[in-house]
This record gives C-alpha cells, structure tokens and sequence, in this order.
C-alpha cells in the first residue's frame, strides 16, 4: 500500500529529525512550514544566477518535494473521525485590522492540500518551458503558497490574500510561457477573477463589521464569524457576494467565459495550476465559507445554485462535444465537473458533500493529466487541434494507454477515481433534489460522448493529414519518453489507487463533511435538536453522533449495492467513512 | 520678559513660539536656505549628486525629529501651541514623517535624471524642501489661515518645478497651466475661508468646531458655500473629479521626477489639510458634506480608471491612476471616522512610495530628452533590463491592490472604513474600479514581459481619433479585451473636455533608438531609491503591522 508507504517514510524523516515526541509538547509547525518552504525556495532562487538552469530546476524540486513530504506528515499527524481543525497555529499579523495568521487543516482541507503538494512537484517536473526556468520556477513556486495558504487559512482575510496572490503568477505563467493569442486571454481571466474578488473583499468586510456590531470584536476568524446572527437579507446578500468570487474562480456556469481561453493559451505547467489546483479555490471556498458562514441562505438559494450546476454540466457537456481543440474541450469538460461538484456541495446531504470534496481532488488529478498530455502532444506537434491530429495510437501506444484510462477517470468508470466522486454526488443529490439528480445523469453520458470522441479523432482514424506531418519536419510521433512516464506515473497510480480503496480518503472527509451539513440542518429544520453552530469553535471536538437522517439508510443501501457492482470496499467506504475500520481493506 | 515688555511697547500680542512643535518644519525650511547658500558661495557648480545627497539628509534630520515628536505626543499627548494655530497631535506627526520620507527618496530617483539631462543646480532640490515644509505645515496647521499660507508653500515650488525642463516647451506649458489652475483654486479656497469666517466667527479650526457644536445656524447658507468652496480648493490640490483637469497635461508635461515629487507631495499636504479641517472642525455638519464626497469619491474612481485605459503615454496612463488612487483615499475621509482618517493616511504613506517609485522608473526609461514615455517603448523592457522592469512591476501590482503589498493593505483600510460606515456602494464602486483599473496596469507589465510584436490599431479606433485626441490614442489600445469599446467611449468623451496644450509625444510613439534602456544606465542613486520604496512595498505588505500601528495612532486632536 503507497499509503503505508508513506507513513513508513514519514516516520523515518520524523525520526532522523527529531520531529517525534509526546504529541502535546510544542508540536512542529508543519502548516506554516507548508507554506513557508516553496516561499522561500522562491526567495533563494531569485538569488541564483540565470544561467545555472540545472540549479534552479533542482532547488525547485526539492521544495517542491519537500512540501510533499510535509504533507504527508500532516497526513500522517491528521485525526480520524474528528470534525473540527487540527495543527491550528495562530501568530499575530496585522492585529490592528483584526486579521491573524491562523492556519487549520480539516477533513475538507486535507486531501485538498495533499492535491497541491502532489501537482506541484508534477507541474515543475513536467513543465517543457525551455526558456527562462528561473522566472519559471519562482513563479510556480509562488503559486503553490498562494494555494497552500489559500486552503490552509482559518481567517477570511488572510484566505483572501492568499486567493489573490494566486492570479498573480498564473498570470505571468501564462503571458511569459502560454500559446498565441495568450495576451487577451491572461488580461481576462486576470480582470475576471480580480472583479469577482472585489465582491468577496466587500462581503468579507460587510460580515466582519455586522460580528463586530454584534460582539464588539473586531476577527476574521472563520469559526468566530460563524457565530454571526445575520438577518435574512444580509445573509442571502454576503452569500451571493462570496459566491459571485468562487462561481468565477471555480468556474461555475455562467461565469466561466474566461476559462476555455485560459485553459488552452496557458503553458503545461500553467495549466496544471491553474485548471487542477487553482479551481478548486472556487468548489473550496463555497464549501468552507459558504456552508458555513451562510447556512440559511444555502438553504433558500440551494435550488438556484443547484440548477446552475446542473446547467453546466448540460451546457459544459454539449459544448465539449463541439469542440475541435483538445485544451478546450478539457476546458468545457471541467466546466461540467466543476457543475457536478457546485450540485455535491447544495444538495445537503453527507453522502453529496463527501462525493463534492473527493471530486474536487479527483479531478484536480485526471485534469492535472490530461493537460500534461495535451501539452506532450502540442511539443510534438504544434498543434491541439483535433483535426490536424489522428491515428497517434500506432506512433505511440503507451501514450495512448496513458491517456485512455485517465479519460476513462475523467468519463467516471467504475474502478477509477471519478466514479466514486461522481457517484456519491448523484446519489447524495438524488436523495434530496431528484429531478436535478436525474438531468444530471445525462452529463455522464455526454461525458462519454466527448471524451471518447476526442479520444477516437487523436489517437484512431486515418494517420494525421500530411501537412502536419510536414510540419513538425517529421513523421515520426514519440512515444511517451521515460522523463514524460515518470512526470504521469504518480498520476495515474493515484487514480487507480483513489478508484479502487477511497476508504481511507473517506473515512477522514467524512466527519467534518457531517459536521458541516448537521450545521445547515440545524438553520434548515430548527425543529429537529441537533448541535448548534458554536461546536465548531472547538478545535478538536469528536464528531457529533448524529440524528439519523431520513435519508441516510437508503443512502446505505443505495451506494452498497450500486457501488458493490464495481467495488465491494469503496461502498462500504463511502457510506461508512465515519468508522475508522479495516473491513474495507482487501 | 522682552516679549512681555514690547508687548507693553506696543499692542501687537506676539505668542510664544515653541520650537519644537515645529522643528521639522524648520528643519527642512532652513535645509532650502542652506543648499541656495552652499550653491552661491561655492565657486563652480557642484554636481548634482552633492545635493541630491544633501537633500536626503535634510530629509533624514526631518525624520529623525518627527520621530522624536511621535515619542512626545505617545508619551506626552497632543498639544496646540504657538497660540493655537499648530496641532501637534498623532496625525500631524504622522504627515511630518510621511513627508520626511517623501524628501529622503524625491533626491534619489532624481539624481540620475538631472545628471542625464545636465540640468544641474539646487533648485530643484531647494524647491522640494520648501514644498515638504508646506506638506508639513499643512498636516500641523489648526487655523484655515495657515493652512491657507501652507497651501501657497507647498504649491508656488511645484508650478516652478513643472517649468524646470526649460528647454522643453511642454515643460513649459505644464507651468503655466498648472500656476494658473493653482492660483484659481486658491481664490476659490480663499474666499471659502471668508465666508466661513463669515458665518463662524473663526479661523481657528477648534474654535470653529466648538462654535458649530453650540450654536446653531438659522441660515447656514454661507457657511454651506464656505464649505463648498473649500472642498472646491482642496479638490483641485489632491486632482479629485471633476476638478482634475489639469493633472494629465500637467504630469505630461513636467520633467519626469519632478511629477513623482508632485503626485506625491501634493496629495500629501492637500489630504492632511482636508482631512483634519473636515473631520475635525465641520463633524457637526458631516450629514452635509458627506453626500457631496459620495459623489466625489464615485466619478472620482471611475473616470479615473476609466479614462486611463486609453491612455497611450505612460506618463498620462499614471495621472489618471493617481486620480484614482485621490478617489480611494478620500473614501477614508467620506467614512468621516477615525478608521477612515487613519485609511486615508496608510493610503497616503502607501500611495506616496509607490507613485516615487513608479515615476523614477518612467524618469530612467524615457531616456534622453524626457520623452520617452509611448507604452510602446516598454515593449520587450522585461528581456533588456529584467531588474528596472522586474521593479516597475511591482510596483505597478501593487498600485492595483496585490495581496502582500502595502497597496493591498491601503485599499483594504480604506474599504473597510467605507464598510464600517456602511457605505456599501461605494465600496464595491470603488473595488470594481479597481479591477478596472488592473487592466492597465496589467497592459504595462504585459508589454514589459509578454509581447514582443506591436500589435495592430483596432478599426474602431478611428472614432476616438475624429474626437479630438490624435496623439494620445494613435496606436490605441493593444488586446482588444472585454472593456475596450465601454471605454473608448467614454474615455474619449472625457478626454474631449480637456484640450491638450501639450503634444510632445504625437511624434515619438516609435520606441527611440538613441539609447537602448538597460539595467546597466541606471545610476546607483536610482537603485538605492527603487529599492527602497519596493523593499518598503513588500516588506511592508508582508508584515503589516507596524505600519498600521502607526497609522492607528494618526489620532486627531479634536
């Protein structure tokens, strides 16, 4: 198992470094360190003259890995079946406006962090950007603080930082490195998600001062903005502030112009941040601030925000299916994952939110593959467009076994990660919102319909036209080099391995996803007792039994017997995640 | 004693002069003094490093004593003296040492530039010592009458640096526009001191305050023009819509650091005064003046951003955000709290060491003859000069409101005191011209280091052309985006109201080959002063605290 593994070499590093010890005494700041590590590297690479490629390359990577190895720390640190933070650390930062470096990870957080600490490292080594990989790397690197800290913050303001610093290096990622017409494209997706955060900053703001009314204290703590009274318009008005900056970052439709054009113009490792890690700071933020923040107005607006996901599945699928270039339709195609996670996240059930937080990771992780894929083929080429490619299977079929079995995740067949995501979403949905549930069916199937196409249009039919061939001055089409293997190798065994054991993934999403939807039931139906807003204030609370909800025994059985058909431990996992059992283990 | 018997002698009352209320003043007033004396008893003319080096260590010993008046008014508390026209409270301290620092880095990012151009001699340095005196002044003055005289010493050395670059004729014209605009706005500013002496019985702002917090007015009429007429004055001083017409010729026209100097030093003094007279003496009447800043800070904001976006000439693009940047600060002053004052000073303190830092960078890259100044001669700056461009960018970023800058910081402050005071429209009018805003600056920085051919005139642009403007939007805009045609529009009719005296750039749009720009031309004395407001930009946004402690304890003595 990879995850012992880890654990094993977890346990060596803390052992080599003296990290080990009773657990209460003065723990290791590994959050901050999560954070601080590819900052510095950034610093230090500054420092390191231009030419010394290798150098650079090298620096980046260790803090890259580093990272990785941190977070697999934090894994390792993290408690099962506990709902609250964990490894909070809180230091003053600007306390005169109220705001504090505050850092907490949580079962939502988590595998979101290790996400980032798995892609970067992928998108530095990946990366084929030949010129200035000084510039290259610090920028990378600056952007994995920004998303690190962005899902690690406990305090609005400083997410909100961290959430701008991010555009920042994607946007001369994409204008230093992208593909023609890159120029528009930056300066959009830049103003895009700029205006979007202008609502959120002016929402962040109107929230902290009504707490500040209310409690004479000044925060941008999260858990103490929750307990926020909020009367019903301020709260459907901040709400839909907040949800205007994450619908534009995530994307969600109809805000998602910028992204087909982003996503096609940005350079391999760009693309890798932008569309597998950065997006999911939009899924994130409504998961963590909205549902949390505002749980009356979820409920009150759930239908709108469920249809709007469902649109873009529909409209994400449809429009993936007419597109002639492979980045774009993987644009159009995440447009419609994005609207399966926006519809995990509303219906308000345990079962959805798990499916919308291990989606959001999934897809950050076939994403990550199939852009790193498009940009091997657009080195080889020149090209994405699906018309000047065709019969790539005989040229290179390790290639074409690569990219058939993460566009097989991306579809969701049972046995690869996006199934299970997919899976719970619809059946949590069905649960509470049939009818949205049942059209939303219908994108798995366009799914098929555009990615099979796409599939079929590259790598089968008649040998591309000879006026490609011409132009890339050869015939020959390389198959998948050691380097470009090793770069897809993590990706696809954590496909495979996220498809057929999420067990373990589950059983640590599970508590703080009930946690947060007991939350906005208590708002939803006051008539039934269930724990107040005020226990998330405690850091470590074990989850609370729960009311058995209504819904939850045919859940049970719903995803046992569906999910048996491709797993029998995923469906144990997916319901049961709560108990920290072995069963599951085969 | 002599005072007490000449006042028997005579019955002028002269008051008693504490000196070290008003040390920094003299500090840098006398530093003028001593640098027209150094260049008029030395033989030959000294290089222009001498006082440029001189300059920053009057700007230094200016520091040094305004910091050892924040440690009285901390330990102490706030006093007036010098018969109560000088306040020496957090707030004035805090100008006094906001302007100091604006006179240690001025000297810096100008040294390059006047040896470059062989414009030697103190008089640009002289000049900008009396100014900071005046900014000064201004921050401290407790009577409408000095803040008056403050205003003329902080403005007569700007209309004289304007005209500074006297080969130039559009130097020359930026002059005279500006000393006739000024003089105007000084009228107008002077005659609302009239009437509201008229309607209070007062110049002194504490009096006026505690006159208007007993009485009340039967007919406010006169004192409502008084106030309209100072808020007239001091809009015209701090470039406020629509009293901003000026600006954009003006920062055209001037010789480049002098219009650092000017954007700087200007909103300095101009806020300072505005804010304490308006918070602190018409508080009672915020109910009046407030609605009128609503509508300043909106058209403020807006038609900053906006019209900058066609602007082709940096130097232009960077006066119109500098009115934009007026707009955010005055959003502390609508707030009409403490908060809000305290925004608009970290504002201020952010804004001011951007805008240096930013026109020193334009100052190196418009090269011989200060004319430089099309978008595209930035074209391709990122591969020449990777540090200049590097450094411009930043600061460019952080003028727009990027996380871990003091720009940030400053937008934040003063939204947040907008939303404190729940104007909620005008917080999010003034975050979405923000993002309006970026997209010039992002034009910048995407020419610097994304773009390597010139792109193509849009068609569209021929109606802009028709409207009047043929030199500042012959090449038009590059990325045909999302907000282009919204903005020509727009941007064309307001540009429209404001004929241009100046067209130094209808013939340079052509990157000039005289000299290439790299990093190597750079003199030292422009890197010291680059690092240090980008240093101070990042370190600043990094670790905000003690900057905004120090804005927090900006409290007027009301």
């Amino acid at each position: 198992m990879p995850l012992h593994a880890l654990a094993a070499l977890v346990l060596a590093v803390r052992t080599q470094t003296g990290l080990a010890g009773p657990a209460n005494t003065a723990p290791f700041p590994f959050l901050n360190t999560l954070i601080l590590v590819p900052a510095a590297a950034a610093l230090v690479i500054l420092f390191v003259p231009k030419k010394q490629t290798a150098l650079i390359r090298t620096i980046g990577l260790v803090a890259a890995m580093g990272v990785l190895g941190i977070a697999a720390a934090v894994l390792d640190q993290f408690k099962t079946s506990t709902a609250g933070y964990q490894l909070v650390e809180t230091h003053p930062f600007a306390s005169g406006l109220g705001i504090s470096w505050n850092v907490g990870v949580d079962g939502v957080s988590l595998f979101l962090v290790l996400m980032v600490a798995v892609l970067f490292p992928i998108a530095l080594a990946g990366a084929t950007e030949k010129e200035n990989t000084k510039a290259f790397t610090v920028w990378v690197l600056i952007a994995e603080v920004g998303c690190m800290g962005s899902f690690l913050s406990l305090d609005l303001l400083l997410f909100f930082l961290f959430f701008e610093l991010t555009l920042i290096p994607v946007y001369f990622l994409m204008v230093g490195w992208g593909r023609e017409r890159r120029g528009p494209a930056a300066t959009k997706f830049f103003l895009y998600t700029f205006a979007g955060s202008a609502f959120l900053l002016v929402g962040i703001l109107s929230l902290v001062f009504i707490h500040a009314s209310q409690s004479g204290v000044t925060t941008f703590d999260v858990i103490q903005l929750a307990h926020t009274h909020l009367s019903g318009t301020a709260d459907v008005v901040l709400f839909l502030a907040f949800t205007a900056a994450f619908a534009v970052k995530a994307p969600m439709f109809p805000f998602h112009t910028w992204s087909p054009d982003a996503y096609a113009t940005s350079p391999a490792g760009g693309v890798v941040v932008l569309a597998a890690v950065m997006a999911k700071l939009g899924t994130y933020g409504i998961v963590r601030f909205d549902l949390s923040l505002f749980p009356h107005a979820v409920v009150v607006l759930a239908p709108l925000l469920l249809s709007l996901g469902v649109a873009g599945i529909i409209y994400g699928g449809i429009v993936a299916a007419a597109q002639r270039d492979l980045g774009r339709l993987v644009a159009y195609s995440s447009l419609a994952h994005m609207g399966f996670i926006i519809l995990g996240a509303f219906a308000l059930t345990g079962e959805a939110l798990s499916g919308a937080v291990l989606q959001m990771v999934n897809h950050g992780l076939y994403t990550a593959a199939l852009f790193l894929l498009i940009a091997m083929i657009y080195r080889r080429r020149g090209t994405t467009d699906v018309r000047n490619l065709g019969g790539l299977q005989r040229k290179a079929p390790m290639m074409a076994a690569v990219f058939t079995l993460v566009m097989l995740a991306s579809i969701g067949v049972p046995g690869l990660n996006g199934f299970i995501g997919e899976f719970l979403i619809l059946a949590g949905t069905f649960l509470t919102h049939r009818w949205w549930a049942i059209v939303a069916l219908v994108g798995v199937v366009l799914a098929a319909v555009y990615l099979l196409w796409g599939y079929q249009q590259v790598f089968h039919g008649p040998s591309a036209d000879a006026a490609a061939d011409e132009r890339s001055g050869t015939r020959l089409f390389r198959d998948l080099t050691l380097a470009e293997g090793l770069v897809m190798a993590p990706l696809v065994v954590l496909i495979v391995f996220l498809g057929v054991y999420p067990q373990p993934v589950l059983a640590r999403i599970t508590p703080t996803v009930d946690h947060i939807i007991n939350q906005v039931e208590a708002v939803a139906h006051p008539h039934i007792p269930a724990l107040g807003r005020a226990s998330l204030s405690a850091h470590t609370t074990p989850a609370p039994t729960r009311q058995p909800h209504h819904f939850t025994l045919h859940a049970v059985l719903a995803s046992q017997t569906i999910v048996g058909i491709g797993d029998p431990g995923a469906g144990t996992a997916a319901v049961q995640g709560r108990i920290p059992t072995k069963v599951a283990s085969r | 004693m002599m005072a007490r018997t000449l006042l028997a002698a005579s019955t002028l009352s002269l008051p008693h002069v504490n000196y070290t209320a008003i040390m920094p003043e003299l500090i840098v007033l006398g530093g003028s003094l001593l640098l027209l004396a150094v260049s008029a008893v030395t033989p030959r003319r000294l290089p222009t490093t001498v006082y440029a080096a001189m300059t920053s260590g009057i700007g230094i010993a200016a520091l040094v004593a305004s910091l050892v008046l924040y440690h009285d008014v901390r330990q102490g508390g706030a006093f007036v003296a010098i018969a109560h026209s000088i306040d020496v409270d957090g707030f004035s301290v805090l100008v006094m040492t906001l302007a100091s620092c604006v006179l240690i880095l001025t000297p810096m990012l100008a040294a390059g530039f006047f040896e470059r151009e062989r414009l030697g001699g103190c008089e640009y340095y002289a000049l900008a010592c009396i100014s900071v005196g005046g900014a000064m002044l201004m921050g401290a003055a407790n009577d409408l009458v000095l803040i008056f005289l403050a205003l003329e010493v902080l403005s007569i050395p700007l209309y004289v640096m304007a005209g500074l670059d006297y080969r130039r004729e559009g130097s020359g014209e930026a002059a005279l526009k500006y000393f006739l605009l000024g003089a105007f706005s000084s009228a107008i500013f002077v005659y609302g001191i009239a009437l509201v002496y008229g309607a209070t019985g007062s110049t002194n702002l504490g009096e006026i305050a505690a006159f208007l917090s007993h009485n009340v007015l039967v007919a406010n009429g006169v004192l409502y023009g008084g106030m309209a007429l100072l808020i007239v004055g001091f809009s015209f001083k701090i470039a406020a819509v629509p009293f901003h017409m000026w600006t954009p010729d003006v920062y055209q026209g001037s010789p480049t650091p002098a219009v650092g100097f000017m954007a700087s030093i200007a909103k300095v003094g101009g806020f300072a005064a505005f804010l304490r007279v308006f918070i602190s003496s018409f508080p009672t009447l915020s109910q009046t003046w407030k609605p009128v800043l609503w509508v300043i800070v909106i058209i403020t904001v807006l038609v900053g951003a906006i019209a900058a976006l066609v602007q082709r000439n940096v130097k232009r693009m960077l006066a119109y955000s500098s009115i934009n940047h007026a707009g955010f600060i005055l959003l502390g002053l609508q707030a009409a709290t403490a908060r809000g004052a305290a925004g608009s000073l970290y504002y201020l303190f952010a804004y001011s060491l951007l805008v240096l830092g930013s026109f020193g960078v334009v100052a190196v890259v418009g090269g011989r003859g200060d004319s430089g100044h099309s978008i595209e001669r930035y074209r391709g700056l990122g591969r020449r000069s990777p540090l200049l461009a590097g450094a411009f960018a930043l600061l460019l970023l952080a003028q727009a409101g990027a996380p871990f800058t003091t720009g940030f910081f400053a937008k934040l402050y003063v939204v947040e005191a907008a939303v404190a005071a729940h104007s909620y429209a005008l917080a999010i009018v003034a975050m979405v011209s923000a993002a309006i805003a970026a997209f010039f600056y992002l034009r910048v920085v995407f020419v610097m280091f994304g773009d390597v051919q010139p792109v193509p005139a849009p068609a569209g642009d021929a109606a802009l052309v028709a409207a009047g403007e043929p030199a500042l939007v012959a090449t038009a805009v590059p990325h045909a985006g999302l907000l282009e045609p919204a903005a020509g529009a727009s941007g064309g009719l307001l540009l429209a109201e404001a004929p241009v005296l100046v067209e130094q750039d209808a013939a340079t749009v052509e990157p000039s080959t005289d000299e290439e720009v790299r990093d190597g031309i750079v003199s030292a004395w422009t890197w010291a002063g680059l690092i240090l407001t980008v240093g101070a930009t990042v370190v600043f946004g990094i670790w905000p605290q003690p900057l905004v402690d120090f804005a927090q304890h900006a409290h007027l003595l009301f």
